[in-house]
């Protein structure tokens, strides 16, 4: 039998569908509209902070970067002691936080047995990620600041180093463990089938495989060291702040101290206009920062990115 | 090609062990290693240890009645924990609110409906303002969300109020929620979806009724750690919902208030040490180790649901 014409229609008709799917529109344009306002909120929150603080920036230019804490006048408000302090307190995650949660890693994914003690420190590791910062202040408080005080000082930016140093340390483990478990076992096994041990396969094969993966993972975390304030102010961040009078480095980190996002959370609780200004151009500095160090983890995830 | 090296005095087991010095250097390594992996576990305990003690001390030394009186003044002994703690659910229920709906449509629209060069593009954007300190939302919770947000919509707010603080937590949340549930649903497999389309459904219906019930244990826990990240959360409230020192008990979320970590960012700053009443500072570490047992309890949850999708797919 011949379709006739008009049943050719009805079923093409049917097939296009005979509407718009008009709530399937609104549906998408809702979605959308999730993600708009999402980021809108980034645009005004950037927008907010550069017209209130690019006039003092553009206005003082370096010396801006180079003045001291004032909390009297904001003419001659600075964050130069947050910038030697976030930099002084960034030595001890790097040099602490890198090597044990690196080091951690590479136990977790390339020697531990499958074992309930190894199981055990995989969720304790997962734990301590969600732990919020501010718990972190605390261990500080009470391990650096108390305990440990004939070493660090008290309330020191070695104190604080080592608090945010501990603070990064999970995310470390997390992301290098990630990176290591990309590696196929085809690599490792290549090394082991020339009678490599497992360190020499670990150290020749399957770290430098997975160092771009592991690399992203610290930049990252020095980026949310470096936006911390919370713990900070248990440690006793705000109070002080760092002598910059040509001091040895080990008096620098035996004194008192501050960073760059308590230098802002000091200014940001000054309630003149002049010290609004003020916040908004550290807010800009410290924004600058964090999304340079960003930047630097994309660039060099999406550079050395490998599929295999 | 060289003859067999072993010498034949030597059974093959001993000489497949290597050279003793090679197997020395292996297992002084496998035990740095070790060592490593064991100082998470020397930090958990650590965290515990510092907590405990002083809350301990706190809780058997105060007076049991100043923990529910009328407010949250812990410089003049007064320690309604009702006020903090509802302060908290407050905040973080507006955070919710906020995030939720936020988070999830970004989600979705990443996940099911953006092309990959719209998402290759937007991905990073969201990144960014995942990496936002908190500093940062707290001041801009001040300047522009109480202001031009709150205060429009509820005249007679103060400027330092609970709403403000709770949107600004919100925004801080939404990337994290965003993140782990698209992850969730991009890894509902693609069969799923094709065996939806095949019998006719349309892309809203394919997304709603078979992507997001095959991906909700990953958006069940991506709540949950929001909610987790809300409670934890400390600069925003403590710049942004007001009450240095001490707050009354109450519930308007327009008026200024206090929550858990404010209130403690409040006990520590100020002075080195903190001062006032009596065990003014072990509360310190009560209120800390209160913080740290439900953030525990909600982010164990979650890694449960997070498992559930792993063995599933």
């Amino acid at each position: 039998m011949a379709i006739s014409p008009s049943t050719q229609d009805v079923v093409l008709a049917r097939l296009k569908g005979r509407r718009v799917d008009l709530k399937g529109v609104l549906f998408e344009a809702l979605l959308l509209l999730a993600l708009l306002l999402s980021l809108s909120i980034l645009i005004t929150l950037m927008a907010d902070v550069l017209r209130g603080g690019l006039g003092v920036l553009t206005e003082r230019g370096f010396g801006f970067l180079t003045a001291g804490l004032a909390t009297f006048s904001a003419d001659t408000a600075g964050v130069k002691q947050g910038i030697v302090g976030s930099m002084l307190t960034l030595v001890f995650v790097v040099l602490l936080a890198f090597p044990l949660g690196i080091g951690a890693a590479v136990y977790l994914e390339e020697y531990a047995p499958d074992t309930t003690f190894t199981r055990f420190i995989n969720v304790n590791i997962r734990n301590l990620a969600g732990v919020p910062s501010i718990v972190y202040g605390l261990l500080g408080l009470a391990l650096f600041v108390e305990v440990f005080r004939p070493l660090t000082g008290g309330t020191t930016a070695i104190s604080g180093g080592l608090t945010l140093a501990v603070l990064v340390l999970p995310i470390v483990v997390i992301t290098a463990a990630e990176a290591l478990r990309a590696v196929p076992d085809s690599i490792r096994e290549a090394g082991f089938g020339v009678g490599a041990t497992r360190w020499e396969v670990v150290r020749s094969h399957v770290l430098p495989s997975a160092a771009p993966g592991i690399l992203t993972g610290t930049v990252l975390s020095i980026s949310r060291a470096l936006g911390e304030t919370a713990p900070l102010l248990l440690v006793g961040a705000i109070t002080g702040y760092i002598a910059t009078g040509g001091q040895s480095l080990v008096e620098q980190m035996r004194s008192s101290f501050t960073t760059l996002p308590t230098v802002v959370y000091s200014y940001a609780r000054l309630p003149s206009q002049d010290f609004r200004e003020v916040t908004s151009a550290a807010i800009i500095v410290l924004l600058a920062v964090i999304l340079l160090v960003n930047a630097i983890a994309i660039v060099l995830r999406n550079r050395y990115e490998r599929k295999w | 090609m060289t003859q067999a090296v072993l010498p034949p005095q030597i059974p093959i087991a001993e000489a497949l062990k290597g050279d003793p010095s090679r197997r020395r250097r292996e297992n002084f390594i496998r035990r740095l290693f070790l060592g490593a992996a064991a100082v998470s576990v020397l930090i958990s305990a650590a965290i515990v240890l510092s907590l405990v003690g002083r809350a301990v001390t706190f809780i058997t030394n105060v007076d049991l009645g100043a923990l529910w009186t009328s407010g949250w003044f812990p410089r003049r002994g007064l320690f309604d924990i009702k006020t903090i703690v509802v302060g908290t659910l407050i905040v973080s229920l507006i955070a919710m609110v906020v995030a939720i709906p936020l988070g999830l449509g970004c989600a979705v629209y990443l996940s099911e409906y953006a092309r990959p060069r719209v998402r290759r593009l937007l991905k990073p954007i969201l990144e960014i303002l995942a990496g936002i300190p908190s500093v940062v939302l707290g001041f801009f919770a001040i300047t522009f969300i109480s202001p031009q947000i709150v205060q429009r919509f509820f005249s007679g707010s103060s400027l330092f109020n609970m709403m403000a603080a709770g949107i600004g937590v919100g925004v801080l949340v939404t990337p994290l929620i965003a993140s782990i549930s698209e992850d969730a649903m991009r890894a509902v497999p693609a069969s799923l979806r094709e065996a939806a389309y095949g019998v006719g459904a349309r892309k809203r219906t394919t997304t709603v009724k078979v992507v997001f019930p095959a991906a909700i244990s990953g958006i069940v826990a991506s709540i949950i750690v929001g909610v987790s990240r809300a409670i934890g959360e400390t600069m925003v409230v403590a710049i942004a919902a007001g009450a240095t020192g001490g707050s009354i008990f109450q519930l308007d979320p327009s008026q200024p208030g206090q929550t858990m970590t404010a209130a403690m960012t409040s006990l520590a700053i100020g002075s080195d040490q903190v001062k006032g009443g009596e065990f003014t500072f072990e509360s310190l570490f009560f209120v800390g180790f209160l913080l740290f047992a439900i953030t525990l309890a909600l982010n164990i949850m979650s890694e449960r649901f997070v498992r559930r999708v792993r063995e599933k797919y």
